[in-house]
């Protein structure tokens, strides 16, 4: 006997289309990543003040100053510097820091984790609240539930990640001195310190997406619950628990996919201010502060490894897309 | 004048709906004086108004009337599945004497499906596109009766097969989008007539289908009620359609039912105006919304329904009379029409 396909869902993870799929996704990465860091790198010799005297030191000499440059080689061509730059990343030397020396590889591996950690939570949190909000709006359309939820969803969207980050320090840690207040613990080393760490930014930074969440799956569950192909579901007899939990969540699942997307990489963006309020040693911090001492290699580094993830991130929600939506994959 | 009042004072009572039938001692299904309305911002809309018809075991019975007439919420509201939240439905509606428009929504749901199923007009829609027709169709059956997943699939390519899709193990496992208008309207088909259900409501099953497969869809649907005893409301625009599939015809007109006849009978000889002037503009009935080419003027509003005869003002018969509530008439031969003037007048009908 053989056995059905069950869910429905289609298991063959990586068939020619989606391969396909996959390839162009790839190509057309490359193109992102190289103009992203270019535009970044002309940003920063468009920025006024120039790094060798701040290397030099406050009393150097012009002498002094332009060996730095040539040490550098702050004054070759801007397209040379580039390309040198660019072919350096692509063999995996993202170049030193000025300021430090430190090899930007090692800081961004010091401080990308903090970032992952607290973004991961943040969107688990996002979706642990936003989706059971999002089902009880949906099955009572209209109802007072319903006005609640779309109420906390506005406010969601309405308060700044900033100063509901300062509002948990107050409550959680000053108060209640329930969680840290401030910094951050080595994951590897000390994963429930980390986790402690990380709580309180993922809150703040959760609370926007459990907004979107709840909205997006409310307005996607209630127009699939009135569409037509409800309507043969309820015509077979099926009870409306299955309804909602076979039919419906599977169809919406792709909308809900579509805002888990943006929301990441909405909040690979919005964790720079978190990280601040919060004093996390994260990729924020790295970045800021870097732009700041005109530090271009820790600055390149930290763009081209976020564009890095982004692109890593959209060309899974593509291929997730493809598994979830059969349409797609044909 | 005396036989006009006679006539015109008649109550609409329940029995007269139920007797003109004489198919079968005991009808499958029974709707008695169904009236819906919907609420609106406005308060209550009223949409049918006491619409009684008697369906036979094994009856096809064609619905017809114009656009907005009320043909699709009578289907509908059969199986309830009218938006409850602002669908109100009156009127008893029996089915091997249960009356469904009281019933809990528990034991509805056992009825739906398995012993009155439904089609409806666009199969791309009416189908889950994230879901295998095989699964469709095995779920329709497994929610009635508890076989394995296994058994499921058996029976959904048994019934692909039945509708006449070719490879039904292949198409089994296709999602909708992968096939075309017609194999999607045999699936819908498969799908509900794998339980064997006493009753089929096929609402307009082929309007969106291209002319080419209408006819072998219309077939089908013909075939198969043949071959398993399915009663069959068929829901459409098309009169020749109804002329070949059906046995009785049930003309609607603005929310009500204004004849009632035998296919043949009623084909030559239509005893309401309107169902004359629907068969007089024969091809062009299938113009939505369009206007009728033998009946000038529109179809009155639901929100600005005219007292008596509903028909009046596009009627060339109509007189002084007409402006009293016209009951159903029983003419004989199984044959009723709302309208006094049905068994004097001498209409017109498509063949000759
Ligand atoms: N959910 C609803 N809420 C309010 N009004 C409705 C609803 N569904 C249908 N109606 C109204 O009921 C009337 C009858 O509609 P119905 O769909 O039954 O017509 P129909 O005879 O099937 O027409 P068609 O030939 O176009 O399918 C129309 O005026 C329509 O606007
Ligand atoms: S009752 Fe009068 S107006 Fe109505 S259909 Fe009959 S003749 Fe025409
Ligand atoms: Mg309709």
């Amino acid at each position: 006997m053989i056995a059905a396909p069950s869910s429905g869902v289609n298991l063959h993870m990586f068939n020619s289309a989606r391969l396909r799929i996959i390839g162009r996704r790839l190509l057309q990465a490359i193109p992102v990543i190289v103009l992203s860091t270019f535009i970044v790198f002309g940003l920063l010799k468009l920025v006024p003040g120039d790094v060798a005297v701040t290397l030099a030191g406050d009393n150097a000499s012009d002498q002094r100053i332009a060996e730095i440059r040539e040490l550098y080689g702050l004054n070759q061509p801007f397209f040379l510097q580039y390309g040198s730059w660019l072919w350096k990343a692509m063999h995996g030397d993202l170049s030193n820091s000025l300021i430090s020396n430190e090899s930007v590889l090692t800081s961004i591996q010091r401080c990308l984790p903090h970032t992952l950690l607290i973004v991961a939570l943040a969107l688990l949190t996002a979706l642990i609240i936003g989706i059971p909000l999002g089902i009880a709006a949906a099955t009572k359309p209209g109802s007072w539930i319903d006005s609640i939820v779309m109420a906390i969803a506005s406010l969601g969207v309405a308060v700044p990640n900033f100063w509901l980050g300062m509002l948990l320090v107050a409550f959680f840690s000053l108060q209640l001195n329930w969680l840290p207040a401030t910094g951050a613990a080595p994951l590897m080393k000390d994963p429930w310190a980390a986790l402690s760490h990380a709580i309180l930014p993922a809150l703040a930074l959760a609370s926007g997406g459990i907004a979107e969440v709840a909205r997006q799956l409310r307005s996607s569950l209630v127009e699939i619950l009135s569409s037509q192909q409800v309507r043969t579901l309820h015509a077979k007899g099926l009870p409306p628990s299955s309804i909602l939990w076979r039919h419906g969540l599977k169809n919406v699942s792709v909308n809900l996919l579509t805002v888990v997307s943006l929301l990441a990489n909405r909040m690979l963006a919005a964790t720079v201010v978190v990280e601040a309020v919060f004093a996390i040693p994260g990729m924020g911090g790295l970045i800021v502060n870097a732009a700041m001492h005109r530090d271009f290699p820790v600055v390149q580094g930290v763009v081209f490894a976020m564009v890095l993830i982004v692109v890593t991130l959209n060309l899974l929600t593509d291929i997730l897309y493809s598994v979830l939506d059969p349409r797609i994959s044909s | 004048m005396t036989g006009v009042i006679d006539i015109s004072a008649v109550p609409a009572s329940r029995a007269d709906a139920t007797a003109h039938v004489g198919v079968s001692p005991q009808p499958l299904l029974e709707v008695r004086d169904l009236s819906l309305s919907f609420a609106t911002a406005k308060g209550a809309l009223p949409i049918t108004r006491n619409v009684n018809f008697t369906i036979a075991p094994g009856e096809r019975v064609g619905l017809v009337g114009e656009s907005g007439c009320g043909k699709t919420v009578t289907g509908l509201s059969l199986l309830r599945l009218l938006p409850p939240q602002s669908a109100r439905i009156q009127g008893d509606i029996l089915f091997n004497g249960t009356n469904l428009a009281t019933l809990s929504p528990r034991r509805m749901r056992a009825v739906r499906g398995r012993e009155i199923a439904m089609i409806f007009q666009e199969p791309m829609s009416a189908l889950d596109p994230v879901f295998t027709v095989g699964d469709q169709i095995s779920e329709a059956y497994r929610i009635h009766f508890p076989v394995s997943r296994a058994e499921g699939r058996e029976r959904a390519i048994m019934a692909l097969r039945e509708v006449g899709i070719p490879a039904p193990e292949r198409r089994c496992d296709e999602y909708p989008h992968q096939l075309s208008g017609g194999m999607r309207q045999r699936v819908m088909i498969a799908m509900a007539l794998i339980c064997k259900p006493k009753l089929l409501v096929a609402d307009e099953p082929t309007t969106a289908l291209d002319v080419t497969v209408q006819a072998q869809i219309t077939d089908l649907l013909r075939s198969l009620s043949e071959r398993t005893g399915t009663a069959l409301i068929f829901i459409t625009h098309d009169l020749g359609v109804v002329a070949e599939t059906c046995t009785r015809m049930i003309t609607m007109y603005a929310g009500e039912v204004v004849e009632d006849a035998p296919v043949d009978d009623v084909l030559t000889r239509p005893r309401h105006p309107y169902t004359s002037g629907l068969l007089r503009s024969l091809p062009g009935l299938s113009k939505r919304r369009g206007v009728l080419a033998s009946i000038p003027g529109r179809v009155p509003s639901p929100s600005a329904m005219p007292a008596g005869c509903r028909f009046r003002a596009r009627c060339s018969h109509a007189v002084a009379s007409c402006a009293q509530n016209q009951p159903m008439v029983e003419i004989g031969n199984g044959r009723s029409a709302r309208c006094w003037r049905a068994p004097e007048l001498l209409l017109p009908g498509a063949v000759n």
